[in-house]
Protein backbone atom coordinates (compact mmCIF):
# COMPACT_ATOMS: atom_id res chain seq x y z
CA UNK A 1 0.00 0.00 0.00
CA UNK A 2 1.50 3.15 -0.88
CA UNK A 3 2.08 5.34 2.66
CA UNK A 4 0.53 8.88 2.16
CA UNK A 5 1.34 10.49 5.63
CA UNK A 6 4.72 11.92 6.22
CA UNK A 7 6.18 9.73 8.61
CA UNK A 8 5.33 6.81 6.81
CA UNK A 9 7.14 8.36 3.68
CA UNK A 10 10.51 8.92 5.85
CA UNK A 11 9.90 5.39 6.53
CA UNK A 12 9.62 5.05 3.24
CA UNK A 13 13.26 6.29 2.67
CA UNK A 14 14.57 4.94 5.53
CA UNK A 15 15.32 2.32 3.07
CA UNK A 16 19.28 3.26 1.76
CA UNK A 17 17.95 1.46 -1.98
CA UNK A 18 14.89 2.93 -2.10
CA UNK A 19 16.40 6.50 -1.49
CA UNK A 20 19.82 5.55 -4.21
CA UNK A 21 16.83 4.89 -6.15
CA UNK A 22 14.80 8.44 -6.05
CA UNK A 23 18.34 10.37 -6.01
CA UNK A 24 19.45 8.62 -9.11
CA UNK A 25 16.15 9.72 -10.57
CA UNK A 26 15.39 13.18 -9.65
CA UNK A 27 19.62 13.86 -9.32
CA UNK A 28 19.81 14.87 -13.43
CA UNK A 29 16.81 17.43 -13.35
CA UNK A 30 17.47 18.89 -9.89
CA UNK A 31 21.38 19.82 -10.83
CA UNK A 32 19.91 21.71 -14.13
CA UNK A 33 16.84 23.89 -12.55
CA UNK A 34 19.73 24.55 -9.99
CA UNK A 35 22.58 25.75 -12.63
CA UNK A 36 20.01 27.58 -14.65
CA UNK A 37 17.99 29.38 -11.70
CA UNK A 38 21.59 30.39 -10.39
CA UNK A 39 22.89 31.66 -13.72
CA UNK A 40 19.44 33.37 -14.19
CA UNK A 41 19.66 35.32 -10.80
CA UNK A 42 23.51 35.97 -11.28
CA UNK A 43 22.60 37.42 -14.78
CA UNK A 44 19.58 39.64 -13.58
CA UNK A 45 21.94 40.78 -11.03
CA UNK A 46 24.58 42.07 -13.79
CA UNK A 47 21.85 43.34 -15.81
CA UNK A 48 20.33 45.58 -12.81
CA UNK A 49 21.41 48.92 -11.90
CA UNK A 50 24.75 49.36 -10.07
CA UNK A 51 23.99 50.31 -6.03
CA UNK A 52 24.10 54.27 -5.12
CA UNK A 53 26.15 54.11 -2.51
CA UNK A 54 28.10 50.97 -3.01
CA UNK A 55 28.27 50.96 -7.06
CA UNK A 56 29.36 47.75 -8.78
CA UNK A 57 30.22 46.43 -5.68
CA UNK A 58 27.00 45.22 -4.53
CA UNK A 59 26.85 42.10 -7.19
CA UNK A 60 28.99 40.81 -5.12
CA UNK A 61 25.71 40.95 -2.63
CA UNK A 62 24.27 37.87 -4.79
CA UNK A 63 27.18 35.77 -3.93
CA UNK A 64 27.72 36.51 -0.12
CA UNK A 65 24.08 36.57 0.65
CA UNK A 66 23.07 33.63 -0.56
CA UNK A 67 26.35 32.19 1.05
CA UNK A 68 25.44 33.35 4.47
CA UNK A 69 21.63 32.03 4.04
CA UNK A 70 22.67 28.36 3.34
CA UNK A 71 25.54 28.49 6.01
CA UNK A 72 23.00 28.63 8.87
CA UNK A 73 20.13 26.53 6.96
CA UNK A 74 22.45 23.91 6.45
CA UNK A 75 23.69 23.80 10.08
CA UNK A 76 19.73 23.54 11.04
CA UNK A 77 19.33 20.73 8.34
CA UNK A 78 22.10 19.10 10.40
CA UNK A 79 20.71 19.91 13.95
CA UNK A 80 17.61 18.23 12.35
CA UNK A 81 19.44 15.04 11.34
CA UNK A 82 20.92 15.24 14.61
CA UNK A 83 17.51 15.05 16.47
CA UNK A 84 16.86 12.17 13.69
CA UNK A 85 20.08 10.27 14.66
CA UNK A 86 19.81 10.59 18.30
CA UNK A 87 15.67 10.18 18.91
CA UNK A 88 14.10 8.02 16.34
CA UNK A 89 17.99 6.27 14.98
CA UNK A 90 16.83 6.92 11.36
CA UNK A 91 19.14 5.00 8.88
CA UNK A 92 19.77 8.39 6.99
CA UNK A 93 19.77 10.74 9.46
CA UNK A 94 23.69 10.36 10.24
CA UNK A 95 24.59 10.11 6.52
CA UNK A 96 22.84 13.31 6.16
CA UNK A 97 24.76 15.09 8.84
CA UNK A 98 27.94 13.95 7.52
CA UNK A 99 27.30 14.46 4.14
CA UNK A 100 26.45 18.08 5.16
CA UNK A 101 29.16 19.03 7.17
CA UNK A 102 31.99 19.76 4.22
CA UNK A 103 29.38 21.89 1.71
CA UNK A 104 28.55 23.71 5.17
CA UNK A 105 31.72 24.35 5.75
CA UNK A 106 32.54 25.64 2.21
CA UNK A 107 29.47 27.78 1.78
CA UNK A 108 30.85 29.15 5.05
CA UNK A 109 33.97 29.61 4.05
CA UNK A 110 32.80 31.52 0.96
CA UNK A 111 30.42 33.52 2.37
CA UNK A 112 33.47 34.77 5.15
CA UNK A 113 35.79 35.23 1.88
CA UNK A 114 32.94 37.09 -0.17
CA UNK A 115 32.40 39.17 2.72
CA UNK A 116 36.01 40.38 3.57
CA UNK A 117 36.65 40.93 -0.20
CA UNK A 118 33.30 43.49 -0.44
CA UNK A 119 34.44 44.97 3.04
CA UNK A 120 37.62 45.91 1.90
CA UNK A 121 36.08 48.81 -0.42
CA UNK A 122 33.02 49.40 1.43
CA UNK A 123 34.47 49.25 4.85
CA UNK A 124 38.65 50.06 4.19
CA UNK A 125 39.20 46.39 5.97
CA UNK A 126 38.93 43.09 5.31
CA UNK A 127 38.29 41.79 8.78
CA UNK A 128 37.18 43.28 11.97
CA UNK A 129 36.42 40.93 15.17
CA UNK A 130 33.35 41.81 15.65
CA UNK A 131 29.68 40.07 16.72
CA UNK A 132 28.77 38.77 12.94
CA UNK A 133 31.78 37.91 11.79
CA UNK A 134 33.30 36.48 14.65
CA UNK A 135 29.81 34.33 15.45
CA UNK A 136 30.32 33.44 11.29
CA UNK A 137 33.80 32.53 12.04
CA UNK A 138 32.45 30.54 15.03
CA UNK A 139 30.43 28.46 12.78
CA UNK A 140 32.82 27.75 10.34
CA UNK A 141 34.74 26.20 12.90
CA UNK A 142 31.78 24.27 14.41
CA UNK A 143 32.03 22.55 10.99
CA UNK A 144 35.03 21.97 11.11
CA UNK A 145 35.24 20.28 14.52
CA UNK A 146 31.82 18.02 13.57
CA UNK A 147 33.71 17.46 10.18
CA UNK A 148 37.16 16.22 12.35
CA UNK A 149 34.63 13.91 14.82
CA UNK A 150 32.41 12.82 12.14
CA UNK A 151 35.65 10.66 10.28
CA UNK A 152 37.70 10.25 13.49
CA UNK A 153 36.19 6.99 15.30
CA UNK A 154 35.82 3.83 13.45
CA UNK A 155 32.71 2.96 15.09
CA UNK A 156 30.17 5.06 13.05
CA UNK A 157 27.81 4.33 15.06
CA UNK A 158 29.89 5.92 18.06
CA UNK A 159 30.84 8.72 16.37
CA UNK A 160 27.08 9.58 15.02
CA UNK A 161 26.18 10.20 18.47
CA UNK A 162 28.94 12.02 18.92
CA UNK A 163 28.55 14.38 16.07
CA UNK A 164 24.82 14.54 16.87
CA UNK A 165 25.41 16.03 20.29
CA UNK A 166 28.02 18.25 19.46
CA UNK A 167 25.99 19.33 16.24
CA UNK A 168 23.00 20.36 19.13
CA UNK A 169 25.08 22.09 21.10
CA UNK A 170 26.18 24.50 18.44
CA UNK A 171 22.82 25.31 17.34
CA UNK A 172 23.39 28.07 20.29
CA UNK A 173 25.07 30.29 17.89
CA UNK A 174 22.66 30.23 15.10
CA UNK A 175 20.63 32.67 16.79
CA UNK A 176 23.47 35.02 18.06
CA UNK A 177 24.44 35.11 14.53
CA UNK A 178 20.94 36.37 13.62
CA UNK A 179 20.91 38.81 16.47
CA UNK A 180 24.85 40.25 16.12
CA UNK A 181 24.10 42.94 14.02
CA UNK A 182 21.38 44.17 16.67
CA UNK A 183 23.13 42.99 20.01
CA UNK A 184 26.55 44.57 19.50
CA UNK A 185 27.84 47.51 17.50
CA UNK A 186 29.64 46.49 14.50
CA UNK A 187 30.35 47.54 10.72
CA UNK A 188 27.88 44.88 9.16
CA UNK A 189 24.30 46.35 7.92
CA UNK A 190 21.39 44.74 9.56
CA UNK A 191 18.69 42.61 8.09
CA UNK A 192 17.68 44.64 4.67
CA UNK A 193 15.28 40.95 3.57
CA UNK A 194 14.29 39.27 6.20
CA UNK A 195 12.56 41.94 8.83
CA UNK A 196 9.18 42.14 9.92
CA UNK A 197 8.14 45.24 8.23
CA UNK A 198 9.45 43.56 5.04
CA UNK A 199 12.39 43.83 2.63
CA UNK A 200 14.81 47.19 2.49
CA UNK A 201 16.20 46.78 -0.68
CA UNK A 202 14.67 48.21 -4.02
CA UNK A 203 13.16 45.19 -5.62
CA UNK A 204 15.58 45.59 -8.65
CA UNK A 205 17.85 44.61 -6.44
CA UNK A 206 16.02 42.06 -4.47
CA UNK A 207 14.22 39.91 -7.25
CA UNK A 208 17.95 38.94 -8.54
CA UNK A 209 19.37 37.92 -5.28
CA UNK A 210 15.71 36.04 -4.44
CA UNK A 211 16.37 33.81 -7.65
CA UNK A 212 20.40 33.38 -6.99
CA UNK A 213 19.21 32.18 -3.60
CA UNK A 214 17.16 29.62 -4.57
CA UNK A 215 19.78 28.53 -7.37
CA UNK A 216 22.43 28.56 -4.72
CA UNK A 217 20.11 26.81 -2.35
CA UNK A 218 19.30 23.95 -5.11
CA UNK A 219 22.98 23.47 -6.00
CA UNK A 220 23.08 22.86 -2.23
CA UNK A 221 20.70 20.15 -2.23
CA UNK A 222 22.40 18.78 -5.51
CA UNK A 223 25.97 18.31 -3.76
CA UNK A 224 24.23 17.82 -0.36
CA UNK A 225 22.22 14.44 -1.90
CA UNK A 226 25.01 13.37 -4.15
CA UNK A 227 27.54 13.41 -0.93
CA UNK A 228 24.64 11.34 0.68
CA UNK A 229 24.70 8.97 -2.21
CA UNK A 230 29.19 8.62 -1.96
CA UNK A 231 28.54 8.17 2.28
CA UNK A 232 26.19 5.66 2.08
CA UNK A 233 28.46 3.72 -1.02
CA UNK A 234 30.86 4.30 1.48
CA UNK A 235 29.15 1.72 4.33
CA UNK A 236 28.37 -0.86 1.79
CA UNK A 237 32.16 -1.17 1.29
CA UNK A 238 33.07 -1.13 4.58
CA UNK A 239 30.13 -4.19 4.76
CA UNK A 240 31.29 -5.85 1.88
CA UNK A 241 35.15 -5.48 2.83
CA UNK A 242 34.14 -7.28 6.42
CA UNK A 243 31.95 -10.06 4.70
CA UNK A 244 35.20 -10.97 2.64
CA UNK A 245 37.82 -10.37 5.31
CA UNK A 246 35.19 -13.25 6.84
CA UNK A 247 34.99 -15.53 4.32
CA UNK A 248 38.64 -15.46 3.54
CA UNK A 249 39.32 -16.43 7.44
CA UNK A 250 36.64 -19.66 7.42
CA UNK A 251 38.32 -20.44 4.36
CA UNK A 252 41.93 -20.16 6.03
CA UNK A 253 42.95 -23.87 7.48
CA UNK A 254 43.53 -24.13 10.76
CA UNK B 1 41.77 49.91 -6.39
CA UNK B 2 39.27 49.33 -8.96
CA UNK B 3 35.77 47.91 -7.94
CA UNK B 4 35.96 45.53 -10.86
CA UNK B 5 38.94 44.04 -9.29
CA UNK B 6 36.79 43.09 -6.01
CA UNK B 7 33.80 42.09 -8.05
CA UNK B 8 35.86 39.45 -10.44
CA UNK B 9 38.31 38.38 -6.79
CA UNK B 10 34.58 37.57 -5.26
CA UNK B 11 32.92 35.77 -8.55
CA UNK B 12 36.29 33.67 -9.30
CA UNK B 13 36.88 32.79 -5.35
CA UNK B 14 32.92 31.42 -5.57
CA UNK B 15 33.33 29.73 -8.74
CA UNK B 16 36.66 27.76 -7.65
CA UNK B 17 35.22 27.26 -4.29
CA UNK B 18 32.12 25.47 -5.59
CA UNK B 19 33.54 23.70 -8.75
CA UNK B 20 36.47 22.47 -6.30
CA UNK B 21 33.64 20.88 -3.97
CA UNK B 22 31.51 19.45 -6.83
CA UNK B 23 34.59 17.63 -7.92
CA UNK B 24 35.36 16.46 -4.61
CA UNK B 25 32.20 14.67 -4.42
CA UNK B 26 31.99 13.42 -8.05
CA UNK B 27 35.55 11.91 -7.29
CA UNK B 28 34.48 10.32 -3.95
CA UNK B 29 30.96 8.53 -5.74
CA UNK B 30 33.14 7.01 -8.70
CA UNK B 31 36.04 5.44 -6.12
CA UNK B 32 33.11 3.80 -4.04
CA UNK B 33 31.23 2.89 -7.19
CA UNK B 34 35.03 1.26 -8.23
CA UNK B 35 35.33 -0.37 -5.12
CA UNK B 36 31.76 -1.96 -5.01
CA UNK B 37 32.49 -3.14 -8.01
CA UNK B 38 35.88 -4.65 -7.67
CA UNK B 39 34.27 -6.75 -4.47
CA UNK B 40 31.30 -7.57 -6.24
CA UNK B 41 33.57 -8.97 -8.97
CA UNK B 42 35.31 -11.31 -7.12
CA UNK B 43 31.86 -12.67 -5.42
CA UNK B 44 31.36 -10.51 -1.94
CA UNK B 45 27.45 -9.59 -2.31
CA UNK B 46 25.53 -8.04 0.39
CA UNK B 47 22.87 -9.92 1.96
CA UNK B 48 19.91 -7.15 0.56
CA UNK B 49 21.54 -7.58 -3.01
CA UNK B 50 21.36 -11.37 -3.06
CA UNK B 51 17.97 -11.27 -1.99
CA UNK B 52 17.18 -8.46 -4.36
CA UNK B 53 18.41 -10.88 -7.31
CA UNK B 54 16.43 -13.81 -6.10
Amino acid sequence: MAETTISGRLTNLANPTRFLELVGRFLPWLAAIALLLTFAGLAMGFAAPEDYQQGSTVRIMYLHVPFAWISMFCYMLMAAAALGTLVWKHPLADVALKAAAPIGATFTALALATGSIWGRPMWGTWWVWDGRLTSVFVLFLMYLGILALTRALDDPQRSARAAAILTLVGVINIPIIKFSVEWWNTLHQPASVMRLDGPTIHPSLLWPLLVSAIGFTLIFFTLHLMAMRAEIWRRRVAVMRRMAAKRAENRAPA
Amino acid sequence: MNHAVFVTAAYAVSAAGLIGLAIWILVDQRMRQREIAELEQIGVQRRSARKAKG
